[in-house]
């Protein structure tokens, strides 16, 4: 697939700052359940860069994913201190969270969380319906992201009428649409077969390639191969952080792969 | 949000579940326009009644002989011979609040006119009566000063008995039996329809100068009413009082005992009347009122539904940026676009039923142009106050739960 149009990624390169993208010092999170205390995390430190590719594995009820809506300011810490581009999140009211979810954050969901009977173009001008941006901008910008995951021939499609793999690309474009500075992935393959999960990744890889940086949770170690950088969660604490010395790429699995037909 | 995406979203949410959206629409319909039939009709019926209480006579109290049916205008069973003219010539003389007073008495007859026969009422009365009664002609005079000092016998028919004997002829001039006397037509009334108070048909009557209506058909001389008016509404109860006092002087009624003649002030039947009719819109009112609320019970019914339905939905918007308040203007739109376009619905309905109601009972419709407004007003802040709810429910969801939703 062909990705047109790169001036929809914000380039880490044009970021102001040299600090990380994102800093995270000794985050706590504990659940009430009734009498009993759950510690989701217990003291996660961790800085990534802006450009980085982290993929954050481990099994379930490890804290990953209470990780992840920290990380995409859904949830607030209950100590530890969380910096998205030098501003101290915790310290936010829950309107200038929106905000920041709006302006900086971009998410993708296993289950795609499309809105049925809703097409791909509406789809994806989701996020800017929520900020200052005209009309005819929405739309013009909602192509360009549509293009970037190849799908500027479906923008009138609805999600019933597309497969899988193109549901998470418009899901993908709809994150791309306000142009964040973080893509944040729960599990996107989650739902998909291996060769369109590869496809996923290529775009990924392609948007990384660009300057986006991307944190993307999975439990898949195959997808985690895609990643630079690995980050093993493991009972609320981080138990491994590799740099991987050469991720796989994913053009290049493609070509291995049976082709389905659509 | 912008207002307009806000706007377009709602409606494309309502046009998603059409037939549940035109369900609850269904509730506000039918309360919006309950309300506006109801006080169209309720207003309709209290004009007419106005009118006909004023048609009935201007300020009038209404003076009868002893045994007198309550109901004020049934003339005809006075039997006791208390009143005298020289009673009604006192009223007009000494009452100062009163401005006219036409002594009056009955009969019931059969009146025959070629091959036409009608029972009817004929009443004995002086010229001022008409005056007393606002009563216009349709055609011809009334009988003067003069055939009432002469007991002439010349006849004033109500409209009913004219289209009974005469049809679409012309009555005046002609000459009628009544009992076994030939009378002369003189004069034709304007139809006054059914009396307020007793139903009666006021028209069904022969007027005749009061001498020969005692003197050739009865062969009494004493009256049996006294119709009065008041120089004005409001001096109609002093002149009631006056009028008491003055009979019971005249008539020489020692202080405790009862009186030999009823005095009915007819203001007090149109306040009845009014009152009775306000009581009835107050009522009717609050039933429409009920059913308003019930839609708004819908409303909110079927937005918490909807809420839980799209919790997911909901999750998401909050994860891409919508803010709380987003996401409660959201639901409260919808709310209120429920509201809005069942109460605009409801307007049609509630002047179409009322048109229809009015058709089949006679009845005028009246709607006060402040229900419209009011009313689909009324039925958005419903929809707003019973959207209210749902739609802070729906703000306050946790992105995370609800997007894990199921």
């Amino acid at each position: 697939m062909a990705i047109s149009n790169p001036t929809i990624v914000r380039s880490a390169a044009k970021s102001s700052s040299t600090a990380p993208l994102i800093e995270v010092h000794g985050v706590r999170k504990t659940y009430q359940l009734g009498e009993t205390e759950v510690h989701a995390l217990r003291g996660v430190s961790v800085s990534i860069a802006a450009g980085d590719f982290v993929a954050i594995m481990g099994a379930s009820g490890s804290g990953k994913s209470t990780f992840m809506n920290i990380l995409g300011c859904l949830d607030k810490p209950t100590a530890g201190q969380y910096l998205l581009e030098g501003i101290d999140v915790s310290g936010l009211t829950k309107k200038d969270l929106a905000r920041i979810r709006n302006q900086k954050i971009g998410f993708v969901f296993q289950s795609f969380n499309l809105l049925g009977r809703t097409t791909a173009l509406e789809n994806t001008e989701l996020p800017m319906l929520y900020s200052r941006v005209s009309k005819k901008e929405r739309e013009s910008r909602a192509r360009e992201a549509l293009a970037l995951v190849g799908l500027a021939d479906r923008a009138e499609h609805f999600p019933a009428q597309l497969s899988g793999g193109q549901q998470q690309r418009v899901a993908i474009a709809r994150a791309l649409a306000n142009q964040p500075s973080l893509l944040l992935a729960d599990e996107p393959t989650g739902n998909l077969d291996s060769r369109t999960a590869v496809e996923i990744m290529d775009i990924f890889q392609r948007l990384n390639a660009k300057g986006l940086t991307i944190v993307l949770v999975t439990h898949e170690p195959d997808i985690a191969q895609f990643a630079k950088r690995e980050i093993v969660f493991r009972d609320g604490h981080i138990k491994r952080d590799d740099v991987l010395p050469s991720p796989q790429v994913a053009s290049d699995v493609l070509k291995t792969l049976p082709t389905i037909e659509d | 949000m912008e207002l307009s995406a806000a706007f377009l979203l709602a409606i494309r949410a309502l046009a998603r579940n059409k037939l549940r959206s035109s369900l609850t629409m269904l509730g506000i319909i039918i309360g919006v326009g309950a309300v506006i039939a109801v006080v169209g009709i309720g207003q309709g019926a209290a004009a007419k009644a106005q009118e006909q209480l004023a048609a009935l006579g201007a300020n009038m109290l209404f003076v009868g002989s002893g045994s007198v049916n309550r109901y004020g205008l049934n003339v005809g069973s006075g039997q006791t011979k208390s009143l005298i003219l020289g009673d009604a010539r006192a009223i007009a003389r000494e009452c100062p609040s009163v401005s006219r007073a036409a002594p009056g008495t009955g009969t019931g007859q059969q009146v025959v006119y070629g091959n036409q026969n009608w029972a009817t009422q004929i009443n004995g009365t002086e010229p001022q009566y008409f005056e007393v009664r606002n009563w216009p002609f349709a055609s011809g005079t009334s009988f003067g000063e003069d055939d009432v000092s002469q007991a002439a016998t010349v006849a004033v028919l109500g409209d009913t008995v004219r289209k009974y004997l005469f049809g679409s002829s012309n009555p005046i001039g002609a000459t009628i039996r009544i009992g076994t006397l030939p009378f002369k037509v003189v004069g034709v009334l304007a139809p006054k329809g059914t009396s307020p108070g007793s139903g009666q048909d006021q028209d069904d009557v022969i007027f005749a100068p009061l001498t020969t209506v005692q003197k050739k058909l009865l062969g009494q001389d004493w009256i049996r009413w006294i119709m009065v008016s008041a120089v004005s509404r409001d001096a109609s109860y002093i002149a009631q009082r006056q009028i008491e006092s003055l009979l019971r002087d005249r008539h020489k009624i020692r202080p405790g005992d009862p009186d030999d003649f009823v005095v009915r002030n007819l203001a007090d039947v149109a306040d009845a009347a009014a009152e009775q009719g306000s009581v009835m819109t107050i009522l009717l009112t609050i039933v429409a009122s009920i059913a308003l609320l019930v839609g708004g019970i819908g409303i909110m019914n079927i937005m918490l539904v909807s809420v839980t339905e799209r919790t997911r939905e909901i999750g998401l918007r909050l994860a891409v940026g919508a803010t709380e308040e987003d996401v409660r203007k959201q639901f409260l739109i919808e709310a209120m676009f429920l509201g809005l376009i069942g109460g605009g619905f409801g307007i049609a309905f509630g002047i179409v039923s009322s048109l229809v109601v009015s058709r089949a009972l006679e009845w005028p419709i009246l709607i006060p142009p402040y229900v419209v407004v009011v009313a689909p007003l009324f039925a958005i802040a419903i929809g707003t106050i019973f959207g209210f709810y749902p739609a802070k429910k729906a703000s306050e969801l946790n992105p995370i739960e609800a997007l894990r939703y199921e």
